[in-house]
């Protein structure tokens, strides 16, 4: 898609209506895109960087299967515009396994059986990393109440929450 | 759509002022989902989250003042002392994720009746500042809102700020929802009480065409309680303020619940924040 050349900045900061070129830092490369000022950041990474690992459950923020991370903070991805992902480091379910190693709490959702279907795993996995990075899950409770944004149809979360506790007790902290 | 990205607070004004159509967005959390499903189709989108003005937050005068975009989450994290009632509702705002990137701002802006964070502004006695390039005002919050979604903001106005009393009084939160992440409230409740001033402020949530103040249950509670003894609040008097505060909402039947369900809820809510803030002052936090 060409760059409407008719809007290019004769103003600081406006851009669009068509593709205009956007950067994106994900999982520690860099990526120039053509996007549309509306595209999610969600669909950004799926239909534009091939990124399928991150999944679309219901695009509007009540799910959680959408979860990356922005500068090591996890936000839905669907509800992230992504122009105003420029210049932030982005982290997805693809980007946490080191020199072909599984990240410790993938290993620990595959030993716990903490998933069926597997689709709201990638989201609760980046979620439950961030978790104990954050600290909150200390008690069953804390973590139930702070992996609350994540929903699992096939009601794992027994599993789920003996996965996040097994990585939390682990000598290394995961 | 055009995509419109100032870097810093005057070109954001400029910017609102030549494309008075532009939808601001913060976090996106609730932008977003308009925008997802073509329920929205703006000329041109603003993005904020370069002008890092609105993320400070600090002191003015007998106020704090906090940036349009401060988070939820930094509302919790750093601010749980200073804006007790508001750290409270900020808890029950979406999920972690959603907290990370929702902001103040994108709550007034939306204005939405059900918004979790203005009650706890109506019960403190909040002020919105709104700015544009013709100069900048300090609205009180309980003359904000004008309607569902709609506020006193004018097109080329952006929320800069929202200020409350740098001393908090007691402060309370309250929310009924069917799951404890993700819900739009039922209805929602907010108390202040100042033992200083003895006053009380009251917030009402997603039970009116806007976020109400229950001013006939301030007045009656500020006159009732024992401020003096610091005793306990009479059964009676923590019954009438309730019923108070359920008469004083406008609730519809709609499918998160009944109009007699909400004023029934609120009547409940209104008695727990009640026992919470007398019995426990300073624990809000």
């Amino acid at each position: 898609m060409a760059i409407n050349q008719s809007t290019a900045p004769a103003e600081t900061g406006l851009r669009g209506p068509r593709g205009e070129p956007v950067t994106l830092d994900v999982n520690g490369a860099t990526y120039a895109i053509e996007l549309e000022p509306r595209v999610s950041l969600l669909d950004a990474l799926r239909d534009h960087l091939d990124m399928t690992g991150t999944k679309k459950g219901c695009d509007q923020g009540t799910c959680g299967a959408c979860t990356v991370w922005m500068d090591g903070r996890r936000v839905l991805s669907c509800l992230t515009l992504a122009y105003s992902c420029e210049g932030h480091q982005i982290a997805t379910i693809e980007g946490i396994a080191q020199d072909g190693e599984l990240h410790p709490m993938q290993q620990a959702f595959i030993d716990h059986d903490a998933f069926q279907c597997g689709y709201c795993t990638p989201g609760q996995i980046m979620s439950a990393i961030a978790l104990l990075r954050e600290g909150n899950a200390t008690t069953d409770a804390d973590i139930a109440e702070h992996m609350s944004g994540n929903i699992c149809r096939c009601q794992a979360y027994p599993n789920i929450h003996a996965a996040i506790r097994e990585v939390r007790d682990a000598d290394d902290g995961g | 759509m055009e995509f419109l990205q100032p870097a810093d607070w005057a070109e954001a004004l400029a910017v609102k002022a030549a494309h008075p159509d532009a939808l601001p967005i913060a976090g996106g959390t609730d932008v977003m989902v308009d925008l997802n499903f073509d329920r929205a189709r703006p000329g041109a989108l603003l993005d904020l989250t370069r002008v890092t003005d609105l993320t400070d937050w600090g002191t003015d005068g007998d106020w704090l003042r906090v940036g349009a975009g401060v988070t939820y989450r930094r509302l919790i994290d750093e601010l749980a002392g200073r804006v007790p009632g508001l750290a409270l509702a900020s808890r029950t705002v979406g999920s972690p994720q959603i907290r990370n990137r929702g902001t103040v701002g994108g709550n007034l802006g939306s204005a939405s009746p059900a918004g979790d964070a203005h009650p706890a502004l109506l019960a403190a006695g909040a002020l919105v500042e709104l700015a544009s390039v013709r100069g900048t005002r300090r609205v009180p919050v309980t003359e904000y809102f004008t309607g569902p979604k709609r506020s006193v903001r004018t097109p080329d106005e952006l929320i800069a700020a929202f200020l409350v009393p740098a001393r908090p009084g007691a402060e309370q939160f309250a929310k009924v929802g069917t799951r404890n992440a993700m819900v739009i409230a039922v209805c929602s409740f907010a108390l202040s009480l100042d033992a200083a001033t003895r006053t009380v402020g009251t917030g009402i949530g997603s039970a009116g065409p806007t976020p109400l103040r229950a001013t006939e249950a301030e007045a009656f509670l500020a006159a009732e309680l024992p401020w003096e003894t610091r005793g306990a609040v009479p059964e009676s008097v923590a019954a009438r303020f309730g019923e108070l505060v359920g008469s004083a909402a406008r609730p519809i039947d709609d499918v998160r619940g009944s109009a007699d369900y909400r004023r029934h809820a609120l009547a409940v809510l209104a008695r727990r924040a009640l026992a919470w803030a007398w019995t426990d002052p300073g624990g809000a936090v």
